[in-house]
Formats: structure tokens, C-alpha cells, sequence
């Protein structure tokens, strides 16, 4: 489980989380969803201590982000961040290779090839193992990074817009993929989603956000309704449902 | 990897051919009938080819380390101000302690360099990461800034000679046994680097993965400064500093086969050695018993060979 206890960030004189208090479930699929500027990624990079902590505790797993080694972290979760262009010239396989790092330090043993063959297989990326970064699309980069991730192999997987980039069927294939990580894996998902039918379809816990507090939290059924999304965008919307689950219409 | 191999032979090649190009006519098949030939091989031709190799190959390393650390890739230790450091500790310490024994002065020249390496790393980080131009420029003017101090202090002091044979030389003809083993140190320091070799791969992807992978990155820039700095020293302190072979080497070898270290910095070594060894040969053939500077052939050549890059490949930062 991650506990979050009173978390706030500044950045520069602008409040971006105010004393946010939550817990993201064990073995669930979790969205983080809410409008433009709402605090999401910021979480998120404060759970991946990718920032440091201003106020509040995290821990993930009983571990304190604040205080654990980021070693140890990084066996515990993998996060992908919202990716910047990266200047380095890797074939997509040995990107996908440094996320078995935290485990073998420079050292890949015969278990660590064989997952990243599993990354690069799970993504479609294996006709592309050998093409450089510079030599792919946006698309196939990202699936690239999110594979690396994958390979991390962590319980918790922390995943900032994962879905940018990606075309409808590789962005299914990857809800897909989470789910089963979660359903047989027993791993667990934190992701921030723009596109909120994809939370509706495949999460199990969505955490609303906004003006840097937590709007809403609970259930997809619970907390993707035409009363919470509408206060929660400041916008009219309408939710239907499709196969028992919410369908948020994007014409009103 | 076929390069390796295919490098290592032409390095040898070109080392045995260094051992018999100079004024002295040395003849390898008959050396051990002739003290004089062997005397000279000793003496001067074999710590000369060994120092032009060493040089190559370290500020090759060198290179790679300092574009990791700025993330960029049109920078190389002689426009990142860190020769000019080294300088500035060379002269700080000639002038506080003429005398002083050669560690000394190699540790001033290390710390001299190491300084303002850091200095630079400094200026970039406040640089907006998008401008992918003013992390050159900004070492440019840095050089330019230290190099206009150095020559200050120099002229004050009338150790110019001193300066001009530390910056502006950068040739092999004064290299005999006994004055040039600094350099096995840039040489183990470069190969320190290949050790870390994945860590400075982490790095290059930038502060997020690398938080992300468990890798404290503070570490890695220490030693990649660490090293940056001692090899550029034990050049500038032994040969004088050699322009454009830590940026071109490794800009040609990451686009032959990309950045993965562990495989392509014994690549970046071997060919910083080969070039640098072919502009010395150059230079001792040119106007044969004479000699031309091996830095003034690389400068030309380098020059030719980075603009050749820059219209290969336009935008890639």
C-alpha cells in the first residue's frame, strides 16, 4: 500500500498540492485523474521520489521515500515519468536492458536477458530490439520506456501519462497488460490518465484531483459520475454506461 | 564487435610504424646489433608512441565523460575550460613553489582542472535544458574567459613559454623516457571510467530515469569529473593539450554504433589512439627531418572531420 500523510508542494511562491492525505490500495489498478494542473504528476513524482519531499510522509510498502536508500527504492517501484527527449543513442534492447539494473548492478545474468526478452515481447518491440531511439516513432519510444519499466519488474509500477503517443490498439494492449499484471501478477498501478474512459474501462481506484487536493476518491462506479466529473472539470458531462461499466460521452 | 579487433591491428601497425619514423634511422630487424638504434627506440621512439597512444585514448574517454556530464554532445575537454584550469594550477604552483617535486604539480594541475570542470557543469545545469547550442558556446566562453586569465598571469610573470607549451601546443617531439609515465595515469583513470561505464549510461538518460533505476547520481558525476579532470591534467601537464579528438572520436563512434558504453568506450579508445598516432606520423613526415606539431594536423583534420558530422547529422542534440 502507499500511505500518503499531509503531503504539500510548493514550487517557486505557486501551492501545487495542499495537505493531501490518501492511500493508493495493494494489488489494484489505480487512475489519477482530474483537469490540467490539478497536482497529479506531481504526486506522482513525489511518490517516485523523483522530487523531493517538502511536507508529509509517503511510504510505499512500509518503505519511506524520504529516508529509504534510492536503490532499494528502486526494487520496490519503477516509475516512468513524462519523457523528456532522451540525446542518448541506445538500441531500444539496451534500453529496456537498464531496467534490469537495480537487480544486477552491471551484472545481467541469464534471468535478467530472459525478462528483458519478456519486456521487449510484451510491447511488440522485438522486431524493433536492435533500431535506435533516434531511429523510432514517438509511439514506439514510448512503449520503449514503458517496457523498460516493465522490466524493472517492481510491485509497484508508477506510470505518468503512459498512454501519450500511443495509438488506440497499443494503448489497449497496455490496459490490457496492466490488468494482467495486477489480476495474475499481484502487482499494483498507479497511473495519471487524461483520457478518463480508459480509468472507466480497466481501473479499479480512481483517485480525482484538484486545485491540488483530492476531489474524490473510490470506486470507478463510484467516483465517474455526471455529478463528480462535472464539478470536478467545471464542465456539463455526461456519463453513460457500456457493458456494467461507466462511459463518460465526450458530445453532451 | 568486429571493430575491436579490426582497430587493435591497425593501432599496432601504425605503433610499429611510429617506432622507425623519426630524424635517427631505427631498423627493427637488426635492433639487437645496433646499441645506438636500440638506445634511441628505448629512449625516445617507444615512450613516444606510447604517449601519443595513451593521449588519444584517455582524452577520447575523456570526451565521452564530459558530454555525459553536460548532456551534450558538442563539447570535448579543450572547450569545457579544463585544460585551462589545469593551467591555471600549473602556474599557481610554479609561481608559490618553483621547486616543487612532480606530484605536486600534477595534483595542483588535477585540482586546477577539476575546479573549473565543476565550474562549467555549474553554468549548463542553469542553462534552459531546450537550448541545446548554449551548452558549447558557454564552454567556449568559458575557455575563452580562463585562457584570457591564464595568459594574464603568464605574461605578468613572464611564464609564457611555460603557458604557450601547456595550451597551445600539444605535440609529441620533446617526449622521452622518464617524461611522459603521467600519462599511464590518464590512462588508468580512462579506464576507471569503463568500469562505471553503465552508471555514466544511466546518467546520460538524464536526472529522472536515473532516480528511477536507484542510481545516486551525484556519485557518478564525481567520478566522471574525477576522471575528466586528471586525464586532461597529465595531458596538459606532460604533452600540452591536444585539440578536437574528445569531441570528434566520440561524435563518430556513438554514430557507428550508438551509446552503450561498455561496448563503445574501448571502440572510442582505440580510435582516439589511432587518430591522434596517424596526426603525429603525419606531422613527423611532413617535412621530414622536420617536424609539425601533432595538435596543429589534428586541429586541421579535426576540424574537417566535426564539420563533416555537423552536416551528417544536423539536429540530434
Amino acid at each position: 500500500m502507499i500511505q500518503i500523510e499531509g503531503v504539500s508542494h510548493h514550487i517557486g511562491t505557486a501551492q501545487i498540492l495542499r495537505d493531501i492525505s490518501t492511500s493508493l490500495p495493494e494489488g489494484r489498478l489505480t487512475a489519477l485523474i482530474g483537469p490540467n494542473g490539478a497536482g497529479k504528476s506531481t504526486l506522482l513524482r513525489l511518490i517516485g521520489r523523483l522530487e523531493p519531499l517538502q511536507a508529509g510522509r509517503i511510504t510505499v510498502d512500509e518503505h519511506d521515500v524520504a529516508r529509504c536508500p534510492t536503490g532499494c527504492l528502486a526494487r520496490v517501484m519503477a516509475i516512468l515519468g513524462q519523457q523528456t527527449a532522451i540525446a542518448s543513442r541506445l538500441r531500444l534492447s539496451e534500453l529496456v536492458g537498464f531496467g534490469r539494473w537495480p537487480h544486477h548492478q552491471g551484472r545481467p545474468s541469464a534471468d535478467d536477458h530472459a525478462r528483458v526478452a519478456e519486456a521487449l515481447d510484451a510491447f511488440a518491440l522485438t522486431p524493433l530490439a536492435g533500431r535506435f531511439l533516434d531511429e523510432v516513432s514517438g509511439g514506439q519510444a514510448q512503449r520503449a520506456h514503458i517496457a523498460m519499466a516493465f522490466a524493472q519488474d517492481t510491485p509497484w509500477l508508477l506510470l505518468d501519462e503512459p498512454l501519450n503517443n500511443l495509438d488506440m490498439s497499443h494503448a489497449r494492449a497496455l490496459m490490457v497488460r496492466l490488468r494482467g499484471l495486477v489480476a495474475d501478477g499481484g502487482r499494483s498501478v498507479a497511473m495519471v490518465v487524461h483520457e478518463i474512459n480508459y480509468a472507466a474501462a480497466w481501473a479499479d481506484h480512481v483517485v480525482a484531483m484538484k486545485d491540488g487536493r483530492i476531489f474524490a476518491t473510490g470506486a470507478p462506479a463510484e467516483v465517474l459520475t455526471e455529478e463528480v466529473l462535472s464539478a470536478l472539470y467545471d464542465a456539463s458531462i455526461r456519463v453513460g454506461q457500456h457493458h456494467g461499466r461507466p462511459l463518460v460521452l465526450h458530445h453532451a | 564487435m568486429r571493430l575491436v579487433p579490426a582497430l587493435s591491428m591497425a593501432l599496432a601497425a601504425l605503433m610499429l610504424a611510429s617506432l622507425t619514423v623519426g630524424a635517427a634511422n631505427v631498423d627493427l630487424r637488426g635492433i639487437f646489433r645496433d646499441p645506438q638504434a636500440m638506445l634511441v627506440l628505448l629512449e625516445s621512439r617507444l615512450p613516444r608512441t606510447l604517449a601519443v597512444t595513451l593521449t588519444g585514448a584517455a582524452l577520447s574517454v575523456a570526451g565521452v565523460l564530459i558530454q555525459v556530464l553536460v548532456r551534450n554532445r558538442f563539447v570535448g575537454p579543450d572547450t569545457s575550460g579544463t585544460a585551462e584550469g589545469a593551467a591555471l594550477g600549473l602556474l599557481a604552483i610554479t609561481i608559490l613553489a618553483p621547486t616543487s617535486a612532480l606530484w605536486l604539480r600534477m595534483g595542483a594541475a588535477a585540482l586546477g582542472a577539476m575546479a573549473t570542470t565543476a565550474l562549467f557543469v555549474t553554468v549548463i545545469r542553469r542553462l534552459p535544458p531546450r537550448e541545446v547550442m548554449l551548452v558549447p558556446i558557454a564552454g567556449l566562453v568559458l575557455s575563452g574567459v580562463l585562457g584570457a586569465v591564464v595568459t594574464f598571469i603568464g605574461w605578468q610573470t613572464d611564464l609564457m613559454q611555460y603557458v604557450g607549451a601547456w595550451l597551445y601546443s600539444g605535440e609529441f617531439s620533446g617526449v622521452i623516457a622518464g617524461r611522459y609515465e603521467l600519462l599511464w595515469i590518464a590512462g588508468l583513470a580512462a579506464g576507471l571510467a569503463w568500469l562505471a561505464a553503465d552508471r555514466f549510461v544511466i546518467l546520460a538518460l538524464g536526472q529522472q530515469v536515473a532516480t528511477g533505476l536507484g542510481l545516486s547520481t551525484a556519485a557518478v558525476m564525481r567520478l566522471g569529473l574525477l576522471v575528466v579532470s586528471v586525464v586532461t591534467a597529465m595531458v596538459v601537464t606532460t604533452v600540452g593539450m591536444i585539440p578536437f579528438v574528445g569531441l570528434v572520436v566520440p561524435n563518430l563512434v556513438s554514430r557507428i554504433m550508438g551509446d552503450n558504453l561498455r561496448a563503445s568506450l574501448p571502440v572510442v579508445a582505440l580510435a582516439g589512439a589511432l587518430l591522434v598516432l596517424a596526426c603525429d606520423l603525419i606531422g613527423r613526415l611532413a617535412i621530414h627531418p622536420y617536424e609539425l606539431p601533432a595538435g596543429l594536423i589534428l586541429g586541421v583534420l579535426g576540424a574537417g572531420l566535426f564539420l563533416w558530422l555537423l552536416h551528417k547529422r544536423p539536429s540530434h542534440g
